[in-house]
C-alpha cells in the first residue's frame, strides 16, 4: 500500500531526456506518479504528449502542503489513448513562484489553470487570461489554502455587491 | 491543435467596439442555459465572432468541505454536484476511496451498482433529451421523457428512499439490500423502454427540421475535441471510440457486452445520435444484469472508522456527461486531506467556445443544450 | 317584418346584426381556441391541461381574459407613445375587417363583395403594419430585428400562399366567396380533391403567415432575440393575442371556403333519403352524431369519480341533445333556416379541422431558424406554387379547349408538380450543409 519506486519504460525516457528535472518516480496503489522541476513541466508536458503519446490532458489541480518550503503540488494527469495509460506529473511550486502554463500544449489547461488561481492563487506563466474563474472577479484570498478557515468569507465583497453582513 | 484561445471578450468594457460588432449576454437566468450560466457572444450580425462562458454562480466550495468531514461524511455532498445523474457521482466517489483504503465492493454489490448507474444514465440522457428538445422547439418529447425518468425515480425511491440526491452507495458495498421485485421493476422498465425509445426515434431522428436544425451546427473535430480533454458522449460523437467501461473497466462492467457508439463528424445530430444509442446500450447492459445477481454480501469489511493509508489515488468512472474523476490525497486521518473533482462538464464547456464560432446566433441554444451540462457540476 | 323598418336602412340591419354578433363573439371565440389548444397540446403531451378553473378548465379564459384586463398597463419611457398605442389596434382592426366578407353559410355573410377574397387577402395583410410599427414603437433594437424577422417571414409565405389559392381560384372562375363554393357545388367536388397540392401549399403558407410553429422563430421563449410582443404587457398584448388568433380563424376560413367545400356537406350531390322519410341522409348526419355523443356523455357520467364531474358529463350530454335537437329542427324549418343552420354547422367543423392541424403540427415538429424557412418559403414553396399553377392552367386548358377528360387532366397535373416538389426537395437538401459548413471550423 505504502507507494514504491518506479522505474519503468516511460521514467527512463523521461530521465534520458530531462536528467535532474525529473526528481523522483513512485507508483502509489499502481499508479504512476512522476515528480518534476516546475521549471521543466511545460518541455516535459509537450514531450510527453509528443513522443510518449500522452495525448490528453486529464486534470490539472493543485495541493496545499503549507509546511513545507514549496508549499503547493501542482498536479497533472495525463491520459494516452494508445497506451491506455495514465500519469501523473507532480511539481512543488512555492508561495510567489510562478508555473510555467501549459496552455500551448492543451488548450484544455486553460480553464483548469484559472481554477487552480482561483483556488490556490498559483500564477501560470504564459496563461492568455488568467483571471478568477468561479469566485468573483474581486474576491479576495484563495480558498482552498490550508490557511484560509472554511467559515471564512471575503465579507467586504458578500457586503458590498449581496448587501447582507454576511453569508453565513 | 494548439489553438490557443484568445482574452476578446474580456477585455470588452474597455474597448471601442467595431461598428458592426454588438455583444449580446445571455445571462444568468435564461430558460435555456441550464441552470445560472452566463454566455457573452459578440456577435457580427448573425455570426458568432467571440464567446465567453461566465460561470461560478453555483460555487458551493465542495472541494474545501471535504478537507472537512470523513469520507462516509463527504458521500452525500457528491450527488449535489451533478444533481441529475446523482448515483453516478457517488459510484465514482465510493470506488475513489475503495481503492485508497485497498478495499473492494463484493460481487453482488458491484452488480447492483451497475444496475443502477445504468439507470441513471438513462435518466440522465432523457432529461437532456427532453430539455434539448425543448430549446429547439419541439415542445412534446419532454413531456414523454420525464414519464421515463419518472419510471425509474420510482425504483430508485424504493431503493434507498430518494429519487434525486440518492446516497445509493456507501464506501465499501451498498447499505440497502436490493428490495423484493427490484429485478422485475428493472425488467419491465427495460422491456417497455425499447418502444418508448422508438417513438422518441419517430419524431426526432428523420424529422427534416431536427436534421436542418442540428446537422452541422457545433461541429467539434476529433483533434479538437482530445486538445480540450472533452470526454463522454461529445467525444464520441468526433469519432473517438473511448469510453472508460471498457478501457478502464469499473464495478461489473468487464462481465456485460455491450457496444460504443460513435460517429464522425461531431455536428448537434452526431452528438444526439451517440446519446440515443448509448440509452439503448444501457438498457441492454441491465437486462444482461438483472439475469444473474450474484448471492452474497453486500459490504466489504472496511470498518466504521476510515483512515486509508497516507497517498494518493485517482479514480475515475464514465458518467453520463463524461469522464467524472476524483483524485483524492490522504494523509493518514478519518478527512481527506484533499479531494479534487475532475467535473466533465466544466471541461467539455471548455469546448464551448471551439463550437459556436462562426455559427449563427439562433445555433448558439442549441449548442448549449448539446454539450449537456450541469452547473452544479460545473462550478462544484 | 319588411314594412316595419324603413326601406332606407332594411339592406343594413342585417349587416349590422352580423357585424356585432362577430364582434362579440370572436374575442369570446379566440379564447376558447386557446384553451382548446391547451387542452389539446396537453392531449399530445400525455398529460391533462387546465382542470381548475370550472370544470375541466372551462372557466380559464375567462380567468385569463380578467387577469389581462386588471394588469399593470406598462410602457417603456423612451416608447413612441402613439405608435405604441396605434400598433395593436392595426393588427386587431384588420383582422377583424377581414371577417366582413367571410361567409359563415349561406346566408351568414356582412358583405357579399364581388372581389371578396382579394379584400380578405389585402386587409390580413394589412394587419402586417401592426407588428412593424409594435417593434418600431417598442424602442429596443432586438424588438425591432424580431418584428422585422416576423414582417419578412409573412410577406414571403402570403406570397406563396396567395398562388397556392390562385390554382385553386382557376377553377372556380370567380373571385367572390359564395361564387366560390357554388363552384365547387357544381363541380360536384371539392378543390382540396382537384388541386391537392395547391391545398398543401396554402396549408403550409397559413401556417407561416400566422407565425405558428414551426415557423414561430419570431415569438419562442427560448430564442435570443426577442420577438415584436416582449414590450407590450396585460391589455394591449392581449389585442396581439386576438389578432393572431383571428387571423387563424381567417385563414381556416379561407382554406374551407376554396378547397373545402365551404358549408357544402360532403357529398353535396348524394340524395338518398332516410328510409321513410324525407329527410337526406346526410342531413341526419350531424343530428345522429351529435345523440350517439350525448348518449357516450350519459354513459361515461356514472363512471366519474367526483360528483361534481357527472354533473359535468351529465351537461354535455343534455347540450348534445339539445344540439340534435335544434339540428333535427332545423331539418324541418322554413328552407332558408336549414340551409343556414346546417351551412353554418358544416363550416365550422371544417374550419375546426383545420385549426386541429394547426394545433397538431405545432406540437409535433420543432421550430425553423430563421434563415432555414426563408429558404424554404423562397426556394421551395413558391417556386412549386407558380409550377402548380401553371400545371392547373394547362389541365383546365386541356380539358376545356382540347377536350380531355377533366379529371385525367387534373390527375395528369398533381403528379407532374409533386415530381417538381420532389426535385425541389432533394435539391434543397444537397444545398443546405454547404451553407452550414461555411461556419464551422
Amino acid at each position: 500500500m505504502a507507494p514504491v519506486p518506479l522505474d519503468n519504460e516511460l521514467v527512463q525516457h523521461l530521465k534520458a531526456k530531462f536528467g535532474d528535472a525529473i526528481r523522483d518516480a513512485t507508483l502509489d496503489r499502481k499508479q504512476a506518479i512522476v515528480n518534476v522541476g516546475a521549471e521543466k513541466l511545460r518541455e516535459i508536458s509537450r514531450h510527453c504528449r509528443d513522443e510518449e503519446k500522452f495525448d490528453m490532458l486529464v486534470d490539472l489541480t493543485a495541493v496545499d502542503w503549507p509546511n513545507r518550503e514549496k508549499r503547493f503540488d501542482v498536479i497533472v494527469i495525463l491520459y494516452s489513448f494508445a497506451r491506455n495509460e495514465r500519469v501523473r506529473l507532480k511539481a512543488h511550486v512555492g508561495d510567489g513562484e510562478k508555473a510555467p502554463s501549459l496552455c500551448e500544449v492543451w488548450p484544455a489547461a486553460n480553464w483548469l489553470e484559472r481554477e487552480c488561481f482561483d483556488m490556490f492563487g498559483i500564477v501560470f506563466e504564459g496563461h492568455p487570461n488568467l483571471k478568477r474563474i468561479l469566485l468573483p472577479d474581486e474576491w479576495e484570498g484563495y480558498p482552498l489554502r490550508k490557511d484560509y478557515d472554511i467559515l471564512k468569507q471575503d465579507t467586504a465583497w458578500v457586503r458590498e455587491n449581496l448587501g447582507i453582513e454576511s453569508g453565513q | 491543435m494548439t489553438d490557443t484561445p484568445t482574452s476578446g471578450l474580456s477585455n470588452v468594457e474597455t474597448t471601442v467596439l467595431g461598428a458592426d460588432e454588438i455583444i449580446l449576454n445571455m445571462g444568468p437566468q435564461h430558460p435555456s442555459t441550464h441552470g445560472v450560466l452566463r454566455v457573452k457572444l459578440k456577435l457580427d450580425g448573425e455570426r458568432v465572432v467571440d464567446s465567453e462562458c461566465i460561470i461560478g454562480y453555483l460555487h458551493r466550495g465542495v472541494e474545501k468541505i471535504a478537507e472537512h468531514r470523513s469520507y462516509q461524511q463527504f458521500a452525500p455532498y457528491v450527488d449535489r454536484m451533478d444533481y441529475v445523474a446523482a448515483v453516478s457521482n457517488g459510484l465514482g466517489y465510493c470506488e475513489a476511496v475503495e481503492k485508497l483504503l485497498g478495499a473492494e465492493a463484493p460481487p453482488r454489490a458491484r452488480v447492483v451498482r451497475t444496475i443502477l448507474t445504468e439507470l441513471q444514465r438513462i435518466a440522465s440522457h432523457l432529461l437532456w433529451l427532453g430539455t434539448h428538445a425543448l430549446d429547439i422547439g419541439a415542445l412534446t418529447p419532454v413531456f414523454y421523457c420525464f414519464r421515463e425518468r419518472e419510471e425509474i425515480l420510482k425504483i430508485f425511491e424504493k431503493y434507498c428512499g430518494a429519487r434525486l440526491t440518492t446516497h445509493a452507495f456507501r464506501i465499501g458495498g451498498l447499505q440497502y439490500e436490493t428490495y423484493d421485485g427490484l429485478e422485475a421493476d428493472v425488467k419491465r422498465f427495460c422491456d417497455d423502454f425499447t418502444h418508448r425509445i422508438d417513438e422518441y426515434e419517430t419524431l426526432l431522428t428523420e424529422n427534416r427540421i431536427w436534421v436542418g436544425r442540428t446537422k452541422g451546427v457545433g461541429i467539434l473535430s476529433a483533434a479538437d475535441a482530445i486538445a480540450l480533454g472533452v470526454t463522454g458522449p461529445v467525444l464520441r460523437a468526433s469519432g473517438v471510440k473511448w469510453d472508460l467501461r471498457k478501457a478502464m473497466p469499473y464495478a461489473a462492467y468487464a462481465d456485460y457486452q455491450f457496444d460504443i457508439p460513435t460517429r464522425e463528424t461531431g455536428d448537434t445530430y452526431d452528438r444526439y445520435i451517440v446519446r440515443m444509442q448509448e440509452m439503448r446500450q444501457s438498457q441492454r447492459i441491465c437486462l444482461q444484469a438483472i439475469e444473474n445477481i450474484p448471492s452474497g454480501p453486500i459490504m466489504a469489511k472496511v470498518g466504521k472508522v476510515l483512515k486509508p493509508p497516507p497517498g494518493e489515488v485517482y479514480h475515475s468512472i464514465e458518467a453520463p456527461k463524461g469522464e467524472l474523476g476524483y483524485y483524492i490525497v490522504s494523509d493518514g486521518t478519518t478527512q481527506a486531506y484533499r479531494v479534487r473533482v475532475r467535473p466533465p462538464s466544466f471541461i467539455n464547456l471548455q469546448a464551448f467556445d471551439k463550437m459556436a464560432r462562426g455559427s449563427l446566433v439562433a445555433d448558439v441554444v442549441a449548442i448549449i443544450g448539446t454539450i449537456d451540462i450541469v452547473l452544479g457540476e460545473v462550478d462544484r | 317584418m319588411g314594412h316595419l323598418i324603413p326601406p332606407s336602412i332594411l339592406p343594413y340591419v342585417l349587416p349590422v346584426i352580423y357585424g356585432v354578433v362577430i364582434v362579440a363573439v370572436l374575442p369570446l371565440m379566440a379564447g376558447y381556441i386557446v384553451l382548446l389548444e391547451r387542452k389539446v397540446m396537453a392531449d399530445m403531451q400525455a398529460r391533462l391541461g387546465p382542470m381548475r378553473v370550472g370544470p375541466h378548465g372551462l372557466l380559464q379564459p375567462i380567468a385569463d381574459a380578467v387577469k389581462l384586463l386588471l394588469k399593470e398597463d406598462i410602457i417603456p419611457e423612451k416608447a413612441d407613445k402613439l405608435m405604441f398605442w396605434i400598433a395593436p389596434l392595426v393588427s386587431v382592426t384588420m383582422a377583424l375587417v377581414a371577417y366582413s366578407a367571410m361567409p359563415f353559410g349561406p346566408a351568414f355573410q356582412i358583405a357579399d363583395l364581388n372581389v371578396g377574397l382579394l379584400f380578405i387577402l389585402a386587409v390580413s395583410s394589412l394587419g402586417i403594419y401592426g407588428i412593424v410599427l409594435g417593434g418600431w414603437a417598442s424602442n429596443s433594437h432586438y424588438s425591432l430585428l424580431g418584428a422585422l424577422r416576423s414582417a419578412a417571414q409573412l410577406v414571403s409565405y402570403e406570397t406563396a400562399a396567395g398562388l397556392g389559392l390562385v390554382s385553386a381560384l382557376l377553377l372556380a372562375g370567380s373571385l367572390s366567396l359564395k361564387e366560390i363554393v357554388q363552384a365547387q357545388y357544381d363541380q360536384g367536388e371539392w378543390f382540396v380533391f382537384s388541386v391537392p397540392i395547391g391545398f398543401f401549399i396554402y396549408l403550409v403558407g397559413s401556417i407561416a403567415e400566422t407565425n405558428r410553429a414551426p415557423f414561430d422563430l419570431p415569438e419562442a421563449e427560448s430564442e435570443l432575440v426577442a420577438g415584436y410582443m416582449t414590450e407590450y404587457s396585460g391589455f394591449r398584448w392581449s389585442l396581439y393575442f386576438l389578432a393572431e388568433y383571428a387571423n387563424m380563424i381567417i385563414v381556416a376560413g379561407i382554406a374551407t371556403t376554396l378547397f373545402l367545400g365551404g358549408w357544402l356537406r360532403p357529398f353535396p350531390h348524394f340524395s338518398d333519403h332516410l328510409p321513410g322519410t324525407s329527410v337526406e341522409i346526410m342531413d341526419g348526419l350531424p343530428a345522429m352524431v351529435f345523440l350517439g355523443v350525448a348518449l357516450y356523455c350519459f354513459w361515461l357520467a356514472p363512471k366519474q369519480p367526483v360528483k361534481i364531474q357527472k354533473i359535468v358529463m351529465a351537461t354535455v350530454g343534455g347540450l348534445c341533445i339539445a344540439l340534435a335537437g335544434t339540428m333535427v329542427a332545423a331539418l324541418f324549418g322554413p328552407e332558408g333556416v336549414r340551409l343556414g343552420v346546417y351551412g353554418g354547422f358544416w363550416f365550422m367543423v371544417k374550419v375546426m379541422g383545420y385549426l386541429y392541424a394547426f394545433l397538431w403540427v405545432r406540437f409535433t415538429f420543432p421550430r425553423y431558424r430563421f434563415d432555414q424557412l426563408m429558404r424554404l418559403g423562397w426556394r421551395f414553396l413558391i417556386p412549386l406554387a407558380l409550377v402548380n399553377l401553371i400545371a392547373v392552367a394547362t389541365a383546365k386548358v386541356a380539358s376545356q379547349e382540347w377536350g380531355w377528360y377533366p379529371r385525367i387532366t387534373m390527375i395528369l397535373a398533381t403528379i407532374f408538380t409533386l415530381g417538381v416538389a420532389l426535385w425541389l426537395a432533394s435539391r434543397d437538401a444537397k444545398q443546405e450543409p454547404a451553407v452550414e459548413a461555411a461556419g464551422g471550423d
